[in-house]
């Protein structure tokens, strides 16, 4: 064997070796899912059989049809969808416009204004829990959607996403656009906004997988299983005593349904959203 | 170009032989940046700044038969002689410090696997582990609660054919711990390996190669090259997972309800408790004033260490 054989020889058991270690630990990774999808398939009763099912069973079906006709996650599938959708399209609007003031503009009680954004970013959302349950009390908007979707639009997060994103635009262009008489909100909108586009796409994936997501705020101000979101209603679900484990988990894996479209659409922008986000909800 | 005249504004602009970026921001009504921020500030105000000041002043409260009267600090002193508040301050901090070390040391390993070139199927191994990021918090908390029953539990089956017995995960102090380690380290490490592998693909080829050419081993490569290189993305992840571990409430909220006695109670479910359990609105604010300063003074410390190393 000459020398480069014997390296070639020796990368190739390191590749195997390496490669083995990873797909063992994907295996791990991706267990979870294949179980859920599976237990999704067997009548409540034989989900916890022992040696547990590997293939698929034939109760898939009414496990469906039991939760939509059995519990409210119907009502909360769609609450999630208008709550999530609203929210993301709502969020952009005072996100970008904010970032634009930022970035492009010198004007009074800059510094002090993007200093509060920032100290925000670090302080646990938690504080205001309780202020904001009583606010919702006395607006009497406990189990209403703007509960839901207007106490986090100014995301301090979207707003420094977008003012760092907007920096990277040149000024020259801005001013051109100016110039030819363009008034400001439509430099915004037909310069601005479409210049950053990929990180826009980001922030929104990013807005709406946080309030699809979102548990405890969401716990606190709605009251009634009408009103319920996704996860409260899985954790309601839950919390029965007599849960029926088999819609309880068609349940659980229907609610990942939207972002698992959203991630096979926009694997990119995927990406770049949860990096961009990279926060712990 | 004739509108342009119509502005009275750049001839002023040029009066003053004010350097580019001044003249640049005189182009616009001086009111123009406050209408781009008026949304903004409004449910600022309205929705964050109002809420942080309102729950400080309910924390210097108390409700005494549906009456709110001034109580000073009577919450805070309440707060350091409540032994349920430092257990579930004493939990939040040992999942801390164990699964936000495991987590990240994990996930700078998979970077550096992910980076290699003979890693075989990249890309499809990168989503794999990427995957459990499209679970909410509250959805795969169910999924872990099936797994890790203790009597009918997948994992309890897995582990039997090494010939590990049962273990009581959600049922026994200790193992309520491990096991939202487990969920978390699950679902969290993934998302941290992509950002350092971000981090990674800037790092200059060329400081390889110099490695390379000195001689320095893969490992040496690693701890001279690669780490240095990860720094910025490593304070930011560490920062960010302390952050959010000791804000810690689905995973224990769905897990395990904060128990089995109390083991798995964390700071933000006691709060969470306080709140709108027992409807003790002073007392919760007092505690999530508490954690604000905890939060605070750690990342202070954090920020002060990433400094002072380097």
């Amino acid at each position: 064997m000459t020398d480069t054989n014997i390296v070639a020889a020796k990368s190739r058991g390191r590749s195997l070796v390496l490669t083995t270690a990873i797909a063992a630990g994907a295996v791990l990774m991706v267990l979870p899912f294949y179980w859920l999808l599976i237990a999704t398939t067997y009548d409540a009763k034989e989900i916890f059989s022992t040696p547990p099912h590997f293939l698929p069973g034939t109760a898939f079906v009414d496990n469906f049809v039991g939760l939509f006709r059995d519990t409210l996650f119907g009502r909360a599938m769609v609450n999630s969808v208008l709550v999530s959708a609203t929210y993301t399209v709502l969020g952009l609007v005072v996100c970008t416009a904010a970032g634009y003031a930022f970035a492009k503009f010198r004007f009074r009680g800059q510094g002090f204004l993007f200093g509060a954004v920032l100290v925000t970013l670090a302080l646990p959302s938690q504080v205001t829990l309780v202020p904001l349950f009583q606010i919702m009390v006395s607006l009497g908007w406990l189990d209403s959607y703007q509960a839901l979707i207007l106490p986090n639009l100014a995301l301090p997060f979207g707003i420094f996403l977008m003012r760092q994103t907007m920096y990277a635009i040149p000024d020259e262009m801005i001013q051109a656009a100016r110039i030819d008489g363009a008034n400001e909100f439509r430099v915004f909108a037909g310069i601005v906004v479409p210049t950053i586009r990929p990180a826009i796409a980001a922030l929104a994936i990013f807005l709406f997988l946080a309030q699809w997501n979102d548990f405890v705020y969401p716990l606190v101000v709605l009251r009634t299983p009408e009103s319920y979101t996704v996860p409260v209603a899985l954790a309601s679900l839950q919390g029965i005593g007599t849960t029926d484990y088999g819609q309880l988990l068609m349940g659980t894996m229907l609610s990942m349904l939207p972002v698992l479209i959203l991630f096979l659409f926009l694997q990119r922008h995927f990406v770049a959203g949860i990096l961009a986000g990279a926060v712990k909800q | 170009m004739t509108t342009a005249l119509k502005t009275p504004v750049p001839t002023r602009a040029e009066k003053a032989q004010a350097p580019k970026r001044r003249r640049s921001s005189a182009g616009y009504p001086r009111i123009t940046p406050y209408l781009f921020l008026l949304p903004m500030i409004l449910l600022f105000v309205g929705f964050k700044l109002y809420p942080y000041i309102s729950a400080f002043w309910l924390s210097l409260t108390k409700n005494v038969g549906g009456d709110v009267q001034f109580a000073g600090l009577a919450n805070y002193t309440r707060l350091l002689q409540d032994p349920l508040f430092f257990t579930a301050l004493g939990n939040t901090g040992i999942i801390l410090l164990v699964q936000v070390p495991i987590m990240l040391v994990l996930a700078i390993l998979l970077a550096v696997a992910f980076n290699s070139a003979i890693l075989k199927w990249r890309a499809f191994w990168r989503t794999s582990y990427f995957v459990p990021i499209v679970m909410g918090l509250v959805a795969y908390g169910i999924l872990f609660r099936a797994l890790l029953n203790t009597n009918e539990g997948f994992v309890n089956y897995l582990i039997g054919f090494i010939g590990i017995g049962p273990i009581p995960w959600l049922g026994d102090p200790m193992w309520a711990k491990v096991s939202i380690v487990i969920a978390m380290t699950w679902h969290y490490t993934g998302q941290n390996a992509i950002i350092y592998l971000a981090q990674m693909q800037s790092i200059g080829g060329e400081l390889y190669e110099a490695a390379h050419v000195d001689g320095a081993s893969a490992f040496q490569r690693f701890w001279h090259v690669t780490l240095p290189g990860l720094r910025p993305a490593i304070v930011l992840t560490v920062i960010l997972s302390t952050i959010g571990t000791l804000q810690l409430f689905d995973e224990p909220y769905v897990l395990t309800n904060g128990g089995p006695d109390n083991a798995t109670l964390t700071v933000g479910m006691y709060l969470y408790q306080n709140g709108f359990k027992y409807f003790d609105f002073g007392y919760a604010s007092a505690i999530g004033y508490a954690l604000t300063i905890i939060i605070g003074v750690i990342s202070l410390i954090q920020l002060r260490l990433f400094k002072e190393k380097s």
